[in-house]
């Protein structure tokens, strides 16, 4: 191994290295190499996320027709630091009966609960936080310090539009994460392991993304995802029209920044498990042998593209009803996700052992087959819908008429 | 003193401390958040354990369920989040006793215990406790009975909670 064939690693043993040098023992070198590890992986994520403010803003004003930040540095690349500083100068402003320590503590907790989840990403075949076996579960785990965070805000805010939103927010989350669950099975079915690493190799030699296995899957987690990060079409936690701004009403400046960049960050990583789960992650047609910062360029490069998906949906699709978003997920996400996770896991056995491309075809025209029976369904219910809806429409019309 | 026993000490303490604070401070909240913190030191002694997947389950099911299920319960039953009566009750000397004997009790049974102060074996390379969870949970000569068992008790509490729930037309 020599610095230009693997940086990160070689950085890391050479440290170890001169920690021992210096008479430490082994295991303490080893935990201080990796405490400043998690150290460079936090910063070099939230100097990431400073960019992503710039790159929202930039997307968000081309979807709605404008040009956006265009003043500071090329493109107004610099805006996010303009952004910084009158986050930091803004009053400080803590409401009268809020509970102090609980309410400093949630947006602390919501960017943890997001800087959590960059432990378990591999950038690249040698660059990952750590490879855990349960990195799924894990990945839910974080999720749940994230609703936890909310309901703190709500709650300590002492305020009543506050508290609603975070209602929302969890009852919300709290729902959406069984078909994130179940959608998360499915490549562990198809892997065999629950490990994030694991999954990429799978899906490299001699195998084939999962998204061609799993479309349905591929959907359900970005629509479950969408869900969790409460973001439109399901941002009834923050709905301006309704409830002012939701659980951060009270927050003030970086207090706030820290509630906003966690959104963001927790949308750009969300988009990184998309690539990771069913894109090949840092794997790109064997590109990634090149070089390991090749695999980690490439990965960022599919995050960037699934956090391109997720604010095109965010910046498309209007708010829905909070009884339209329950029943959507109760009534037709969680049902077709298991549907799909019980189809996939007996094609899975009977399966084994088949080539590679016939595995893969096999699985693509089962999903097909029940995305067509779920679209059949749909349509039969929204008729019958509208026809116990058309009297009712015509007698209005009528009395309107007389 | 090696790293984990550092990290063993500092989350023996938090959760101590926070159990202790989940039954003596007056605001309900404040108490679950609390017990809060007390699973979540839990969780820590269970992945110093290497018990990759009990650390995980206990922060989805213990925090992502119980916990904010406890928050949602106090938050909605009650109007005055501070509790204003007596915090102790006629019984506490006996509650006391009982619990220093029991305290007392085990520190001497544990501390004849050989195995006390041993560290554990190093698990052999390969081991990969999922996957022995995974197949110990349908193995035959295993625990495929009480998983099943459990499974269907789960149902039925779910088919119960949504009978319980719905509107009768």
């Amino acid at each position: 191994m020599t610095f230009w064939s693997d940086p990160i690693n070689f950085v890391a043993q050479w440290l170890r290295d001169v920690f021992t040098g210096w008479g430490w023992s082994s295991g303490l070198a080893n935990a201080i190499t990796l405490l400043l590890g998690a150290l460079v992986l936090i910063s070099f994520a939230m100097v990431l996320d400073i960019f992503l403010v710039w790159i929202e803003r930039k997307v968000v004003a081309r979807f709605q027709d404008r040009l956006g930040p265009n003043r500071i540095g090329p493109f107004g690349i610099f805006q996010p630091f303009a952004d910084i500083v009158k986050l930091i100068i803004k009053e400080d402003i803590t409401p009268a009966g809020a509970d102090k320590l609980v309410y400093n503590l949630a947006p602390i907790l919501s960017l943890t609960s997001v800087l959590l989840l960059w432990a378990i990403l591999p950038l690249a075949a040698t660059i990952y936080g750590t490879d855990l076996n349960v990195a799924l579960l894990y990945l839910v785990a974080a999720g749940a310090l994230g609703t936890l965070s909310i309901i703190m805000a709500g709650w300590s805010s002492n305020n009543k539009y506050a508290l609603l939103g975070a209602f929302r927010m969890v009852a919300s989350m709290v729902s959406y994460e069984i078909p994130m669950v179940v959608a998360l099975l499915i490549p562990t079915i198809i892997t065999g392991s629950m490990s994030v690493r694991e999954i990429t190799l799978a899906q490299g030699d001699g195998g084939v993304w999962f998204f061609i296995v799993a479309p349905l899957a591929t959907v359900i987690f970005l629509i479950s995802a969408i869900a969790e990060l409460g973001r439109s079409p399901f941002d009834l936690n923050e709905a301006e029209s309704e409830i002012v701004a939701g659980f951060h009403i009270e927050y003030t400046g970086m207090k706030f920044g820290l509630f906003y960049a966690g959104e963001l960050l927790h949308a750009f990583t969300f988009g990184g498990f998309l690539a990771i789960l069913f894109f090949g992650g840092y794997r790109f047609f064997g590109l990634e042998n090149l070089h390991p910062l090749v695999g980690a360029v490439i990965f960022l490069v599919k995050a960037l593209i699934g956090y391109w998906v997720i604010m095109w949906v965010k910046y498309t699709v209007p708010r829905i009803r909070i009884d339209h978003m329950l029943g959507f997920n109760w009534k037709f996400l969680t049902p077709l996700s298991l549907v799909v996770l019980m189809v996939t896991a007996v094609l899975n056995q009977v399966l084994a052992g088949t080539e590679t491309w016939v595995y893969a075809l096999v699985m693509f025209l089962a999903n097909v087959v029940i995305g067509w029976i779920t679209l059949e369904a749909l349509r039969a219910y929204s008729r019958s819908q509208r026809k116990a809806e058309e009297p009712v429409v015509s007698s209005v019309a009528q009395a309107a008429h007389h | 003193m090696t790293a984990i026993q550092i990290i063993f000490i500092l989350s023996a303490l938090v959760i101590l401390g926070a159990a202790v604070m989940v039954v003596s401070t007056k605001n309900l909240v404040h108490a679950a958040l609390y017990l809060v913190a007390t699973l979540f030191g839990v969780a820590v002694l269970f992945a110093l354990l290497d018990a990759t997947f009990l650390t995980v389950v206990q922060v989805v099911v213990y925090i992502g369920a119980i916990a904010i299920l406890f928050i949602f319960a106090i938050m909605l039953t009650r109007r005055e989040m501070r509790d204003q009566g007596e915090q102790l009750n006629g019984g506490w000397g006996a509650a006391a006793l009982i619990g220093l004997l029991t305290f007392g009790g085990l520190f001497l049974l544990l501390g004849n215990w050989r195995g006390f102060g041993a560290t554990a074996a190093a698990l052999p390379s390969g081991f990969d406790g999922v996957v022995e969870l995974g197949t110990a949970l349908v193995s035959t000569d295993a625990f495929v009975l009480p998983f099943e068992v459990a499974s269907v008790l789960l149902l039925a509490a779910l088919i119960g909670a949504v009978y319980v729930a719905g509107t009768k037309k």
